[in-house]
């Protein structure tokens, strides 16, 4: 290890700073749309940077990709075709592909140079990518699902805050399209930003208000993400009529015998419990016969 | 030819900081100190530039250094002999092209689609308007430019017309012939006036309308603060070789404020050198979204968002292609609607929406994440909010009977009456639908059951009527006399 004091900074809120030491920088680019960085660290393995925001380290990126993927296969393990708009570093597609029932993964990528750069440093999470299923297409996931129609049983929406280019996968628009996107069946998750600093719990809100004025089922669920800012993070999950406790078919997907490390059935019901303070910022957006407490 | 690469307004005030002149002299809050909430709001540097008329920074109202080699520098750039900074918003520009050119009596020509400043213009000079019925489509419900065949009548009738007002294009992006009435208007001894508030580009873009100084038109008044990228309320009047600058600076200096702002004029000055420099590549950037856009728009289904095919020669001579405008009816919603929807469930602002269209005002400032934003959310609103289209009023042009001049029916004695009663009663004062801001009633001219009935409906449809005394338009003023 270096005698450098070298470490990562990331500004959770511009009082809170999250520091990661770090073993050197192996990249740093300015894409098209943005600054993409991959470090080496002792602590987290490699990580990778957007616009100097923490995306995923080696370490505890197996929470937040097996969550965003599992818990909706668990509800619907009919799922044939899904789409993934983001998650250029594969571990999305990587999760995905444990299922053999799954047909067709589209996913959508409007950086190329994210996939390629994590092909080429974080070879754990892009191995998602070598599967022949996947197809990867790089555009602008707004516009690429604008002219679908009743085509996805599952949409997963791993994008970046709201504040980058991400920005478009948060607005009422794309939330409408992915409903006209989807099957009867369908479901679609998305990351749902963090409850607990004001400037994250702001974009929860906005985009649960948003994600209820579009679907029927708009339901929100946690997992603890130590690298994500205060390391309690959210999950949307929303559909046209299947819930995601009601619904769950938790016989049916321990029956597949896939290998998981942190979602298992028991967390599956769990993670849709939230916390009082979160339910009440979430609830303020919900027709009147909803609450959390009626899941 | 003249350096475009300088700015002589800026370099002056950059000078002005760099000397550290102690200012015993107004704005007050003294280069921002004495007044430090505005200051953190706005900035310093835009603080230390806030400040007056003074000998190294020459005098809007008297020009004669700085002021005057910037304006010569933007004369170049639009090829005019003559320009005037106007810090009053394009609405002085226009007003000081008609002032300058009718007396209380004499007639002006123009398109009844005129923004209303010009009306306004008249009722201060006196002067007689005689309009022009533009054409309309009906299916778009907009007004279009003026036909050469029906310029050539209104001449013929007025031969003692003194000027004649061009719009250069509409707010639609719609162009006249304005080549051919420039030279049918010279032939007579007209004055040829040109509103360019939405034209700016047409000075610097590539594969442009013609502009008004190409044209050969006398005067014009261009809104650098639209497509041109300086501060609101900025604008230009550029005058042509014929026209007397130092009588048109007489006229300007009637109503224009001795305090002109340094934020416009370098606001001027520095954008006249990025248009002069940057100006062909800057909009071909904005027609590349904004043809992306039509096309994408196009595909949806229930919209029309038009473009150079309405072009036949006459009415619609040219179109700019820079303006995305875009018809609602077949959805079954009013252009107001698709507007208020968009700003209310998909936090976009657009320009406006009429009764028909909406305008998605399109810049060097855009982003194509935001272009598919309008083009998704309007995918969005047509698949959640399409309804019958019966119902929607067809067009909005209503041909104005003139009664009066706009100045003797704005100082006649009047009575105010509730809206149903007014039919047959000439108003004295201006209804106007906002935005686009052009005149349904101007001053002086017969109030119809049609106009009633089109009052009625914007209103009802959410459009914001201005001009009258009664706010809500629930009433108007009309003529005592007759």
């Amino acid at each position: 290890m270096s005698l450098d004091d070298l470490w990562y900074s990331e500004y959770h809120t511009p009082n809170v700073r999250f520091s990661i030491r770090v073993n050197r920088q192996l990249l740093n680019e300015k894409s098209d749309y943005q600054e993409i960085s991959v470090f080496d660290s002792p602590e987290f393995g490699r990580f990778l940077t957007l616009d100097g925001v923490l995306m995923l380290t080696e370490r505890d990126e197996f929470i937040y990709h097996e969550m965003i993927v599992h818990t909706p296969m668990a509800v619907n393990p009919e799922i044939r075709n899904v789409l993934v708009i983001g998650a250029g570093d594969g571990g999305v597609a990587r999760e995905l592909s444990k299922y053999k029932s799954i047909e067709q993964v589209d996913i959508v990528e409007i950086d190329r140079r994210v996939v390629e750069v994590c092909k080429e440093f974080l070879p754990h999470t892009a191995c998602g990518f070598d599967d022949p299923r996947i197809h990867l297409h790089f555009e602008d996931g707004l516009k690429f699902i604008r002219r679908v129609e009743n085509r996805y049983d599952l949409i997963i929406v791993d994008s970046t805050d709201p504040s980058g280019p991400g920005e478009v996968l948060f607005t009422r628009e794309f939330y409408g399209s992915c409903r006209r996107a989807l099957t009867q069946n369908g479901i679609m998750v998305n990351q749902h930003e963090s409850p607990f600093y004001p400037d994250d719990a702001r974009a929860m809100r906005e985009a649960h208000r948003r994600i209820v004025g579009v679907f029927p089922v708009a339901r929100v669920y946690q997992a603890h993400i130590p690298t994500y800012p205060s390391g309690h993070w959210l999950f949307g999950f929303a559909s046209n009529g299947l819930h995601p406790l009601r619904n769950l078919q938790g016989e049916a997907w321990q029956a597949l015998g896939i290998r998981t490390r942190y979602y298992n059935i028991n967390l599956h019901k769990g993670s849709f419990y939230l916390p009082t303070y979160v339910e009440e910022g979430l609830k303020t957006y919900e027709p009147e016969h909803t609450d959390a407490s009626s899941l | 030819m003249r350096d475009q690469m300088s700015a002589p307004l800026q370099e002056a005030l950059e000078r002005m900081k760099t000397d550290r002149l102690v200012p015993f002299d107004v704005p007050g809050h003294k280069r921002g100190r004495g007044n430090p909430e505005l200051t953190e709001f706005l900035g310093a540097d835009c603080m230390a530039v806030d400040v007056n008329s003074m000998k190294p920074l020459d005098n809007l109202c008297h020009p004669v250094s700085v002021i005057k080699e910037a304006e010569a520098l933007a004369a170049e750039a639009f090829g005019a002999a003559h320009a005037f900074f106007m810090v009053g918003g394009t609405t002085s520009s226009v007003q000081a092209m008609i002032l300058s050119s009718v007396k209380r009596g004499e007639k002006i020509i123009l398109p009844r689609n005129v923004h209303q400043s010009a009306i306004n213009s008249l009722v201060l000079c006196g002067a007689v308007p005689v309009y022009v019925n533009p054409q309309t489509n009906s299916r778009l419900g907009i007004a279009l430019g003026m036909a050469l065949e029906d310029v050539r009548r209104a001449l013929e009738r007025n031969p003692d017309a003194k000027a004649i007002l061009i719009n250069n294009p509409t707010y639609y992006g719609v162009c006249s012939d304005l080549k051919q009435i420039t030279a049918l208007a010279h032939e007579k001894g007209v004055r040829v006036l040109v509103d360019e508030a939405h034209g700016t580009h047409f000075y610097f873009g590539q594969d442009m309308p013609i502009s008004a100084m190409t044209a050969g038109a006398d005067m014009a008044a261009v809104s650098m603060h639209k497509s041109g990228g300086s501060l609101t309320q900025s604008s230009l009047l550029l005058c042509g070789p014929a026209v007397n600058e130092n009588h048109v600076r007489q006229i300007i200096n009637l109503t224009q404020t001795t305090s002109g702002s340094y934020l416009l004029l370098s606001s001027l000055d520095i954008s006249r050198r990025n248009l002069a420099l940057r100006g062909v590549e800057i909009f071909e950037k904005v027609k590349r979204f904004a043809r992306y856009a039509r096309e994408e728009i196009n595909a949806l289904g229930g919209y029309y968002a038009f473009g150079d095919e309405l072009v036949n020669g006459d009415s619609v001579y040219a179109f700019d292609t820079t303006k995305l405008s875009v018809n609602t009816l077949e959805l079954g919603l009013a252009g107001i609607e698709v507007y208020d929807i968009l700003r209310d469930e998909y936090q976009i602002q657009i320009e406006f929406g009429d009764l028909g269209n909406i305008l998605a005002y399109l810049s060097v400032g855009d982003k194509t994440k935001n272009v598919e934003r309008l083009i998704s959310a309007l995918e969005d609103i047509e698949r959640l909010y399409r309804r019958d289209k019966t119902g929607l009023l067809e067009t909005e042009y209503i041909s104005p009977e003139v009664v009066l001049t706009p100045q003797d029916a704005f100082y006649a004695e009047q009575a105010s009456l509730p809206l149903e009663q007014c039919v047959g009663e000439v108003c004295t004062e201006f209804v106007m639908c906002y935005p686009p801001g052009i005149p349904v009633l101007a001053p002086g001219e017969r109030i119809t059951q049609a106009i009633v009935e089109y009052i009625r409906y914007a209103r009802a449809k959410g459009c914001v009527l201005t001009g009258p005394e009664s706010m809500d338009a629930s009433r108007l003023k009309v003529w005592k006399g007759k």
